[in-house]
């Protein structure tokens, strides 16, 4: 038996639609294979994975928090890698947005205007941004292969995290703890509705963010130049489109959109800098944009769904003693079904017996006339 | 046994496994596939010869397992990216991810948990030898086997009529099909090779180097494995060339930091200084060496671009869909 790709005549409007379905179906029986062989009920597996975080307000409120820098990157890497840039480095361009923001909260912890926010924001922004540029340069000026750098940079922005918040930027009082001090409130992202839960404003930036860029891609001039000179540079070269001018705003928008995700979460959720100040939200937002068919309206729900697997690993990890390791495996193992059911949309899947037994079955073919010239 | 050969001895144990998967790597490019999956393959490796060896007790076992593992990984990258031509990048990538969560997942229960060390064979007289003895007659067996390899890679792609085809697939997958090869066959058992390739050098970790299991514990070695096989212009005997210049980064920067200045004051005055001035650095800057040592090693070999143009094979990480 032979797998056999026939070419659609035009793109499958039904499975654009239903290709992400069809992955995320897949991965749930898989998930449910696995839970069984790691001897856990399956259904109660998926229960707590997908269904229990959703039962309480509280728990809508963690789910923002975790979806927004997932959004916030996948629309950023949507717009990479439509135009065929390859940035695998949002991991580090969120951590030194987080480092650059926080300069102002930990170095001048008495400016406490409404200034500061805004200021600890844009810097966060310009911070990404400015180490995404490094990439974008390299790959402009140097031809180097921007995954690889973009990648190798996402090491050296954990260590220079490493070194901040035990080195210079340590907090005096804190019992020697690896950690910064404890911004200010004024420094803080404020909460959408403290009474509800602590979702904070983050959130409403990564919607805010989702629709602007959706606009530019489907209604803007700029849009279209990024799908054409992803699709086909050459053509893009004909339309006077700019390849490396486009390099450098993918990595731009995308590396600024990291840092953004970086300064709101330290601002919002954690409060300080840490050691640790993403569970790998960069490198998972790269599976939040494919699941979103790098349509930023669409990675708004994948999104959502992804921070849902985060909190149920956690709901999971409590109740059924489940590692929570299993959670980066659900993960790859959705971009994995995402990937071969997008296949689908561009070909249509035949499976063919081997030639010798068809030839069986089927009366043989009239012999083949050789002709010369009238095709 | 003196300073320096200690030194010598241990960049070769740190450079083995970038050799190893860097060689896997290069004959999957070599074929026209570009497989990111490199370090996802070799956590998986490592995970498992570490598992397979504590549960059996040999180190041979778990090698072997990890072999097998790492070709039966790659499958899934092969089948879909081959046979479902989805986008040799982002399928790599998956790869990637997939095998960091599967082995962080299957690796919960051995953390902290001794490992067995795969013993040095030391062949008769010939380690004995002054200096060159106990590096290149006294080392560990996946030492030897990474040689063997450079040298069996190196033969197989350019003397004989297989490898001619293999770079022929790579080069240009439309003129090969039309002379009836069978891309997609010739491409499945490349990528199975780099995925036994990346195994093997995820084992020498778990058992070798260090002989215990970290979550993430390859660090980055998959990547720079892939930038290695740039770097060395996807030719076997530069890659041996740019693992050790690679596993030599690695060692000077652990032993910068564990060296104490006194022990320098033999240097010249202007030698001293700069010891000095490099030992006053954070330790995160020089474990951060490896990684900027990369960037800039890209760098200066991409930077010609007609030269990377003529290296590079030409269908590398194009999809193929075979019109029957």
């Amino acid at each position: 038996m032979r797998i056999e790709l026939i070419k659609r005549p035009q793109r499958s409007a039904l499975f654009s639609v239903v290709s992400p379905f069809i992955a995320l179906g897949l991965t749930v029986v898989v998930g449910a294979i696995m839970f069984a062989l790691l001897g856990k009920n399956p259904v109660m597996a998926l229960y707590y994975y997908f269904i229990d975080p959703l039962l309480e307000v509280w728990s809508w409120h963690e789910l923002a928090i975790k979806a927004a820098p997932l959004i916030l990157i996948g629309v950023g890497l949507a717009i990479c890698f439509r135009s065929n840039n390859w940035n695998i480095g949002a991991e580090g361009q969120l951590i030194i947005g987080a480092i650059v923001g926080s300069i102002i909260p930990v170095m001048f912890p008495d400016f406490q205007t409404w200034l500061t926010l805004p200021l600890m924001l844009l810097m966060g922004i310009v911070g990404g941004a400015a180490y995404g540029a490094i990439p974008a340069f390299l790959k402009t000026r140097f031809n180097t292969n921007e995954i690889l750098t973009s990648l190798m940079l996402v090491y050296v922005a954990q260590l220079v995290l490493d070194w901040v918040v035990r080195g210079p930027w340590r907090d005096p009082k804190g019992f020697n703890f690896p950690q910064t001090i404890q911004f200010s409130p004024a420094a803080t992202l404020p909460e959408i509705m403290p009474m509800s839960g602590r979702a904070n404003w983050g959130f409403v930036f990564a919607i805010v963010a989702a629709l602007l860029l959706w606009f530019m891609l489907s209604r803007m001039l700029k849009g279209f130049e990024v799908r054409v000179l992803g699709q086909s540079p050459r053509a893009g070269r004909f339309a006077g489109f700019s390849s490396s001018r486009m390099v450098f705003f993918a990595f731009l928008i995308s590396g600024g959109l990291a840092g953004l995700a970086g300064i709101s979460e330290v601002s919002g959720a954690i409060g300080k800098l840490q050691p640790t100040i993403s569970p790998g939200y960069g490198f998972t937002a790269i599976i939040v944009a494919f699941l979103g068919r790098l349509n930023p309206l669409g990675i708004i729900f994948s999104g959502l769904l992804l921070a849902l697997t985060y909190l149920g690993g956690e709901a999971a990890q409590i109740s059924l003693g489940v590692s929570d390791k299993v959670v980066r495996a659900f993960q790859g193992i959705l971009l994995f079904f995402v990937l071969a059911a997008d296949t689908l949309i561009l070909y249509r899947i035949r499976l063919v017996r081997p030639v010798a037994k068809t030839m069986e079955t089927a009366p043989s073919p009239a012999p083949v006339e050789v002709t010369h010239g009238n095709a | 046994m003196g300073m320096l050969e200690a030194i010598l001895l241990t960049i070769a144990t740190a450079s083995t496994p970038l050799l190893i998967a860097a060689l896997g790597e290069l004959v999957v490019e070599r074929s026209g596939v570009l497989n990111l999956g490199t370090e996802g393959m070799m956590l998986m490796g490592a995970v498992t010869g570490f598992g397979v060896a504590l549960s059996t007790g040999s180190p041979w076992l778990g090698a072997l397992a990890a072999i097998l593992v790492g070709a039966v990984f790659s499958l899934l990258f092969g089948i879909l990216a081959l046979s479902f031509v989805t986008n040799q990048v982002a399928t790599g990538l998956a790869l990637t991810l997939l095998g960091t969560g599967f082995s962080g997942m299957l690796g919960v229960g051995f953390v902290g948990q001794p490992g067995v060390r795969m013993t040095n064979i030391y062949i008769p007289g010939l380690s004995d030898l002054p200096l060159v003895g106990r590096l290149l007659f006294g080392q560990d067996p996946l030492f030897y086997l990474s040689i063997v390899l450079v040298i069996a890679v190196s033969w197989f792609l350019f003397r004989t009529r297989a490898g001619l085809t293999l770079r022929a697939v790579g080069d240009n997958h439309g003129s090969a099909h039309a002379l009836g090869i069978s891309v997609i066959g010739i491409r499945y058992l490349a990528v199975m090779f780099g995925g036994a390739c990346a195994g093997l050098a995820g084992a020498q970790l778990s058992l070798v180097y260090t002989p215990q299991w970290v979550e993430n514990m390859t660090a980055g070695r998959g990547w720079i494995a892939l930038a290695l096989v740039v770097f060395a212009s996807w030719r076997p005997w530069r890659v041996l060339a740019g693992a050790y210049l690679f596993g030599a980064i690695t060692i000077a920067q652990l032993h910068i930091q564990a060296i104490n200045l006194g022990d320098l004051s033999f240097l010249p005055g202007p030698l001293y200084a700069l010891a000095a001035g490099v030992k006053s650095l954070p330790s995160q800057f020089l474990s951060a060496l490896p990684y900027l040592a990369t960037v800039l090693v890209l760098v200066l070999i991409s930077r010609n671009k007609r030269l990377t143009m003529m290296n590079t094979p030409a269908s590398l990480g194009s999809a193929f869909v075979p019109d029957r």
